[in-house]
């Protein structure tokens, strides 16, 4: 796919501090991109600067052209964030408001903004005052104001972080399919995981104003670049190993006081890497049992803390390791901390990381 | 008590009669100010929305004079503009003293402060955020500027209102360069004055009553830009 949007050496700086510097980006016509990144990392800087909306400093291109009148740049982009900021004017005339901008007649406006609104599903609301609308209704108007322009980049900066979560839900699907049904080119900030695979076609992590890795989303979080990013995507269990040695099939790591078995290798010249194991993928019994899984270890559980709709299980295994299982896996199992148990995952779910960040 | 009681019994009868000093000075004294406060209007709006939303240095010296300004003394506007418009002053030539043109004068250096101070603060007080979001739709700075004055139009209407209530109510300036003459420069507060000085109460009463009538209003409508919701 060809980029619409190309940054070379960008750099905000904020004072005397820089803030956000990317080396290189591109976003690619037609994919929605998720812009990663804890808070503070400079997601909304960055996308700021992508929408020429402050200053910053290095090339910003657009269909190939550098961009040099930024109010044309943006007559051809829109940009929607965390909160609303709709005007003292009906929801038409908030949603019509990037067309009455662009000079576009009010009958021709009125009825491009009606589409917008029907299609993230808030036609009803069309006649009424925008003081009037809940959180989820506004936050949808503003996207709808946003689509109404027809868009050739979508700049989404969080905007569904202020909304509880079946709001959030049904906003996330409207805007989803809007997306897909117009191949819409999108840019969306997001420091929310599940946001981002629901809707990304890659993923750009945000750390310390760097981008980390940028790739398809379940690259990044199937194989995060560094620990840091493991560590953002969720990836809790990084441990330092030590490859004891490897054969064809399997690298064997030193881990703690055990042996951990991976398929995947080593970076090339780290002979002490750090492994990953996700803790949705390590699986907790009773007892050991015979099982496809080359890692098992006896173990006993430090702390049990319920997270949400799982429950986060410490356990030392002479090493330490964490587990997410179910509520119902919990009760039924009766795990309560100080019990032995036994912890397995197969060889294919740890990933392995260079020990030092990556430039 | 007795002397109250028979003002108010004769403001009453005044205001029901239409009494013609009553009108003429109430008439004068709306033509006036409400001269004066489209003038401040005018000219405060545009210079107070470029002062909320300018950085540029010496903004706080200026944003100071103007608050300064909010809070000058008539009589010292009155002393100005009569020096101004004396017969052998600056602008002798226009031959204003003594008319309504100079009492516009001083009205508008009275409230155009008020509306210039209250229209930049009104305009600081809309969220930051809407420039960007603005910008972000492919706003020019000519549109952002129109959108944020539209969106800030109730707090602006209450620096207008605020600048008519200064104005409306004041005496100093308004005496000294309108001279109070009958029929053409007497307005509300300055034939109070003088029919107080005179003894006549009742008339005094009828007009202060009016002249409250017209502050009450004042702050009925500030107070109802004030207490309307905004937008998410």
């Amino acid at each position: 796919m060809p980029a619409i949007i190309e940054a070379s050496d960008l750099t905000v700086f904020r004072g005397e501090r820089e803030v956000v510097r990317v080396d290189r980006m591109t976003i690619e016509d037609g994919e929605t991109l998720a812009v990663l990144g804890p808070n503070g990392a400079g997601k909304s800087t960055l996308v700021l600067a992508l929408a020429s909306l402050l200053p910053a400093s290095g090339e910003l291109r657009f269909h190939g052209e550098v961009v040099r009148d930024a109010v044309a740049y943006r007559r051809r982009i829109a940009v929607a964030f965390q909160r609303p900021l709709l005007l003292d004017r009906s929801v038409l005339d908030n949603a019509a408001l990037g067309l009455e901008l662009r000079g576009v007649s009010r009958p021709e406006r009125e009825r491009r903004a009606g589409e917008a609104l029907a299609r993230i599903g808030v036609a009803h609301l069309a006649r009424r005052a925008a003081w009037a609308l809940s959180g989820g209704e506004a936050q949808r108007v503003s996207i709808a104001r946003s689509l109404a322009v027809r868009p050739e980049v979508l700049f989404l900066d969080e905007p569904f972080s202020g909304l509880d979560g079946p709001t959030r839900e049904g906003a996330i699907a409207d805007l989803g399919r809007a997306v897909r049904d117009e191949g819409l080119t999108t840019v969306l900030v997001t420091h929310d995981r599940d946001e981002a695979l629901s809707l990304a076609d890659r993923v750009a992590v945000l750390i310390g104003g760097r981008v980390r890795q940028a790739d398809r989303a379940e690259t990044v979080f199937a194989t995060p670049a560094d620990p840091d990013v493991a560590a953002f995507v969720g990836v809790e269990n990084i441990l330092s190993a030590r490859v004891a040695s490897s054969d064809e099939e399997l690298t064997h790591l030193e881990v703690g006081t055990r042996v951990v078995d991976v398929t995947a290798s080593a970076p090339a010249g780290e002979d002490s890497p750090l492994v990953g194991i996700p803790p949705d993928d390590v699986v907790i019994s009773r007892e050991a049992s015979p099982t496809s899984a080359r890692n098992t270890f006896d173990g006993r559980i430090l702390r049990i803390e319920p997270i949400g709709r799982r429950v986060r299980v410490v356990l030392d295994c002479g090493f330490p390791l964490v587990a997410h299982v179910t509520h119902r896996s919990a009760r039924e199992l009766a795990l309560r901390a100080g019990d032995d148990v036994v912890a397995s995952f197969k060889a294919t779910v740890p990933h392995l990381l260079p020990r030092h960040r990556r430039n | 008590m007795d002397l109250i009681l028979q003002g108010l019994g004769e403001a009453a009868s005044r205001l029901v009669s239409l009494d013609p000093d009553v009108r003429e000075a109430t008439s004068a004294a709306l033509a006036v100010s409400g001269i004066a406060t489209l003038l401040s209007v005018a000219t405060g709006v545009p210079a107070g929305a470029w002062l909320g939303l300018s950085r540029f240095r010496g903004r706080e010296l200026l944003l100071s004079l103007v608050n300064t300004g909010m809070g000058l003394p008539p009589v010292v506007v009155g002393l100005f503009v009569a020096v101004l418009v004396w017969r052998s002053g600056p602008l002798g030539n226009l031959d204003w003293y003594c008319t309504r043109q100079a009492m516009v004068v001083a009205q508008y250096l009275l409230a155009a402060p008020t509306v210039v101070g209250l229209t930049a603060i009104a305009i600081q007080s809309v969220d930051p955020m809407l420039r960007v979001q603005l910008a972000g739709l492919g706003a020019t700075r000519g549109q952002t500027l129109r959108i944020l004055v539209q969106e800030a139009r109730l707090p602006i209407l209450t620096a207008a209102m605020a600048g008519f209530g200064a104005v409306i109510s004041e005496i100093g300036a308004s005496l000294m360069v309108g001279c109070n003459i009958k029929g053409d420069t007497r307005i509300l507060t300055t034939a109070i004055a003088l029919d107080t000085s005179k003894g006549e109460f009742g008339s005094a009463f009828a007009l202060a009553f009016i002249l409250l009538l017209l502050v009450f209003a004042v702050n009925a409508v500030t107070t109802w830009a004030q207490q309307r919701r905004r937008p998410l």
